[in-house]
């Protein structure tokens, strides 16, 4: 099978990946890289459990092609060290199983960063494209909220 | 004074969980591991007449396919399931090949290029339909399985077990009632839809060990099937199961571990993974019970509950498995929590030819629970009583007896009147059920209660080992899986509270493996605190001896003098003499090089006392040790105009017997609340005439998402459980467990119309307000 040398830019790194074309960047961050944060949930966009950071911005891994991250900075949870957004998650209980976390705090935090007075509203049409199954939501709201009042 | 137990201790492996450290069983890739991809069944009931293999074993990198090949039968309680297809497909989703190859990508194209022939056969669409005298047979040959001696299948029928309840005396009760109420409740399977998709890995060493890791509940379940199965050596068998990510019951069952095992046989014992696609997951692999259930209720003039007659008829699917303990659990307290002294209730599993049934948070409770508090909200409107009113009176208390005859006392038995009091002021219920607001919208309260007790196996164990390190910290094993509950932080500070030192001196081993982590049976059944709390106090009990021990030789006094505190034994009239921790846990060292003692380990381990089998004929029994009670209220807006609606406020009071742990018991139950919202509200396979599930993707079966949720009122009771640790009664279950009745009682109030089909969406409501009788999906 056909693969590409691909230059990635992750976490701060140059890496080198070999890829197939098809290949998302899920499949070559968790496969190639062994960067397991972003986890496969459905693999179509619906759950965000795979959301990594593209240029900043919150981009669920598995509708991306890895061949399309060239030239891009991609933040990956592994990236993200200590930053107020995974303390808030601790400390308000904002998860329980753990596997939709990587992928809420890719896009809490990226919401924090281009909206950082964000209204609830905002915070809804951000958070409402990942699906956690364990908590009611209402802690993850506390975590974030508790972020943006600080910011 | 408690300083650990109840506090919100943050979770032990919080951290991993919020930097991508956190592994769970997809996350493990070795070199030279081969890819499993399952090929499925397209129909719910066909023969099977012909599987093509040819082009896929032209594929590069297929290293095995497996097909039409007869291997044991698998099954929990029959052994009623080929674990890949063999003949028939008895479902939409079942396995009938599985391809092994070098890659995924390669795995799934040879599997994609196998051509499976089949030809239809009348579809077994309900267990309603599954229970007529001429129903098509899912199991032609149900007599000739092999199964636990108390599974009760009737042969020539879809039945794969019935259990009997008899209590009292029916004709009495009836001429009792001065009002009667009927109703049936019907819904169809749904899932559980854990966010991380079920995977097994196996490898088959050359001198036969069976190394498997799984995402499961229930590891030491998966080493005892694939002995009993395969007739493999136990001791062989090694099951590692790290974090789960979700797992809400449906990760009780055993079924990818068996089809790696044999995928890894097949290709000479190299590491195989079968990981589930989504949609995989949400058919191929067990689903949520579904229920057509009829119930009966008479009550006296002044509301008292005077007989029962209920039947339950479980949608158990294609195979047994499972359904069967639900379908028994569901007959142990079959009334839901209140005093009825004449009983009579049919709980069949049925087979039908829908995806086979786990258990779902609940285990039978759930499901139960909405069809009796529906005919609960009949009972009190057809008496002119206000239905929480209704349950007050009626509320099981000390005294009472449960449908299979335990005699409840206050210990085993939590306080629901104290729950439905709480209930009362949390949803402000005085205030008014109906609150019209304008002439499209209106305002409605319904309530519901709940009770379980865990019908788990009358000889399930749970044990824990803690050793010491030099430093003086503590590493805690135990076989309880770390699901997302939060219960091995909770067994941290159950040590913690009973050795008196720090939480963060103790430090917990998350990984579960079946050869070296004493065995937890399945961590299912909001079971861990209690069984597993009582081996960590077993376990520190024996560590406090070891280290009085030591510490008496060494500092020349007896051993009753000691306490124990602080990281330190020492005496109790004078602290100042005594011995850090790190100066015995390793053993006591003179000064001139002689020790003594060594290493200390302590175990502890427990067992459910004068749990009993039921008797067959009046389903007289002990099930379970103790029963959690629950009270709720939803209030929603409802639109009379199109049957939209909001839920606004959603409220549920447990009695907790004792808060172990704040926040996480808030969180466990706004989220078990979450959950049977949505199972309430919106969630079920939708089936076709061929018996094919239509929506098995999540933006076509939608757990709620965030903004979604309702404002969660959560309250606690605590009457403790005398033989729990601190009186923890069982609590991650039972947030879930009233949500579909209270939702329904609002709704249908609000709609002036019974709604007794789940989920409760604006069509259903709809309809059934146009009249279409017994209005279903």
């Amino acid at each position: 099978m056909g693969l590409q040398s691909l230059t990635l830019h992750i976490n701060g790194e140059k890496r080198v990946v070999n890829v197939r074309f098809a290949d998302t960047l899920l499949y070559a961050l968790r496969g190639n890289l062994g960067l397991t944060g972003a986890k496969p949930g459905c693999l179509n966009g619906d759950c965000g459990a795979c959301t990594v950071n593209v240029d900043g911005w919150p981009m669920k891994s598995c509708l991306m092609l890895a061949v399309e991250a060239v030239g891009k900075e991609v933040t990956t949870v592994e990236g993200v060290k200590g930053e107020p957004i995974q303390h808030a998650f601790v400390e308000n209980f904002a998860f329980q199983c753990g596997y939709c976390t990587p992928g809420f705090i890719m896009n809490c935090r990226s919401l924090i960063q281009h909206h950082p007075d964000a209204d609830d509203a905002k915070v809804k049409e951000w958070l409402e494209s990942n699906i956690c199954r364990c908590t009611g939501y209402a802690e993850i709201q506390q975590a974030v909220k508790s972020v943006i009042n600080k910011e | 004074m408690l300083k650990v137990v109840g506090k919100s201790v943050i979770r032990k492996e919080a951290y991993d969980k919020v930097s991508g450290r956190a592994k769970y069983t997809n996350d493990y890739q070795s070199t030279g591991m081969l890819s499993g991809k399952i090929v499925i069944s397209p129909y719910g009931h066909a023969k099977i007449v012909n599987i093509d293999t040819s082009r896929a074993w032209k594929v590069p990198g297929v290293r095995a396919i497996l097909a039409g090949k007869h291997y044991p039968l698998t099954g929990e309680a029959i052994r009623d399931r080929p674990p890949i297809a063999v003949g028939k497909v008895r479902y939409h989703g079942e396995p009938v090949a599985l391809v092994v190859a070098d890659t995924p990508t390669q795995a799934k194209t040879a599997a994609d290029l196998i051509h499976v022939q089949y030809e239809l056969l009348p579809v077994v669409n309900s267990p309603t339909q599954a229970f007529q005298r001429d129903a098509p047979l899912v199991h032609e040959h149900l007599g000739e399985y092999e199964k636990e001696e108390d599974s009760h299948p009737v042969p020539g029928t879809n039945i794969a077990t019935h259990i009997k309840i008899r209590k009292g005396n029916m004709e009495q009760g009836w001429a009792e009632s001065e009002t009667v109420v009927e109703a049936s409740i019907s819904f169809s399977p749904s899932d559980h839809a854990a966010m991380e998709t079920r995977c097994s890995t196996a490898e088959i060493t050359p001198d036969g060990k069976i190394i498997i890791m799984t995402s499961s509940q229930a590891p030491f379940m998966v080493k005892r099937l694939i002995s009993m199965y395969f007739d493999e050596d136990m001791g062989k068998i090694i099951v590692h199961t790290p974090l789960v990510g979700g797992a809400y019951g449906g990760k009780a069952s055993v079924h990818l571990e068996v089809l790696a095992y044999l995928a890894s046989k097949e290709v000479g014992g190299r590491p195989v993974k079968v990981w589930n696609t989504r949609e995989e997951d949400m058919i191929t692999s067990p689903c949520h019970i579904g229920l057509d259930a009829t119930v009966k209720l008479g009550a006296g003039r002044d509301g008292k509950l005077k007989a029962a007659f209920i039947q339950y008829l479980w949608d158990g699917g294609a195979y047994s498995d499972k359904a069967i303990d639900v379908t028994r659990s569901g007959a142990v307290d079959c009334t839901g929590p209140y005093r009825i002294d004449n009983v009579w209730c049919d709980s069949y599993c049925m087979y039908t030819n829908h995806p086979f049934a786990a258990p779902f948070r609940g285990f039978s409770h759930s499901e139960l629970s909405f069809a009796i508090e529906r005919t609960m909200d009949l009972l009190a409107q057809k008496l002119n009583m206000d239905p929480l009113e209704l349950r007050y009176i009626n509320a099981i208390r000390p005294g009472d007896t449960t449908p299979t005859r335990v005699k409840l006392n206050s210990s085993n038995l939590g306080d629901l009147p104290s729950c439905i009091e709480k209930v009362r002021e949390l949803i402000k219920w005085d205030e008014g059920q109906i609150q019209e607001i304008n002439e499209r919208l209106v305002r409605v309260k319904g309530v519901s209660c709940s009770w379980k007790t865990s019908t788990i196996d009358t000889d399930a164990p749970s044990g824990a080992i803690l050793t010491f390190n030099r430093d003086g910290s503590i590493n805690l094993m135990s076989g309880v899986v770390e699901i997302g509950t939060g219960t091995k932080t909770i067994l941290a500070q159950i040590l913690a509270e009973r050795l008196k030192m720090d939480v963060d001196k103790i430090h917990v081993r998350m990984e579960v493996d079946t050869q070296t982590t004493p065995e937890h049976w399945k961590t299912v059944a909001s079971r861990g605190t209690y069984m597993g709390g009582r081996a960590v106090l077993e376990a520190a009990d024996d560590v406090i001896r070891q280290l009085k021990e030591v510490a008496s030789c060494a500092l020349r006094a007896p051993v009753e003098d000691f306490e124990v505190a602080d990281s330190r034994v020492f005496l109790r009239d004078d602290p100042s003499i005594g011995l850090h921790f790190k100066e015995v846990g390793y053993g006591y060292k003179y000064p001139n090089g002689n020790t003594i003692g060594g290493q200390i380990i302590g175990r502890g381990n427990f067992v459910l006392r004068h749990l009993t089998h039921l008797d067959p004929e009046t389903g007289a029994g002990k099930p379970g040790p103790e029963w959690t009670p629950a009270a709720y209220a939803v209030e929603i807006e409802f639109d009379r105009r199109d049957c939209t609606y909001r839920i606004l406020k959603a409220c549920s009071v447990v009695d907790a017997g004792k808060v172990m742990n704040e926040k996480a018991a808030l969180g466990q139950v706004m989220g078990a609340m979450s959950m049977g919202l949505a199972f309430a509200g919106r969630e079920t396979f939708y089936f076709d005439e061929l018996g094919r599930v239509l929506n098995t993707q999540l933006r076509t079966y939608r757990p709620l998402r965030y903004g979604e949720n309702p404002d969660y009122l959560v309250g606690f009771v605590e009457r403790p459980a005398l033989d729990s640790p601190y009186g923890a009664r069982g609590l991650g279950e039972h947030g879930l467990m009233g949500m579909p009745g209270a939702l329904g009682n609002a709704l249908s109030i609000a709609a002036g119309v019974p709604l007794n089909n789940l989920p409760l969406i604006p069509e259903l409501i709809w309809k059934a307000r146009r009249g279409t009788h017994h209005a279903s999906l």
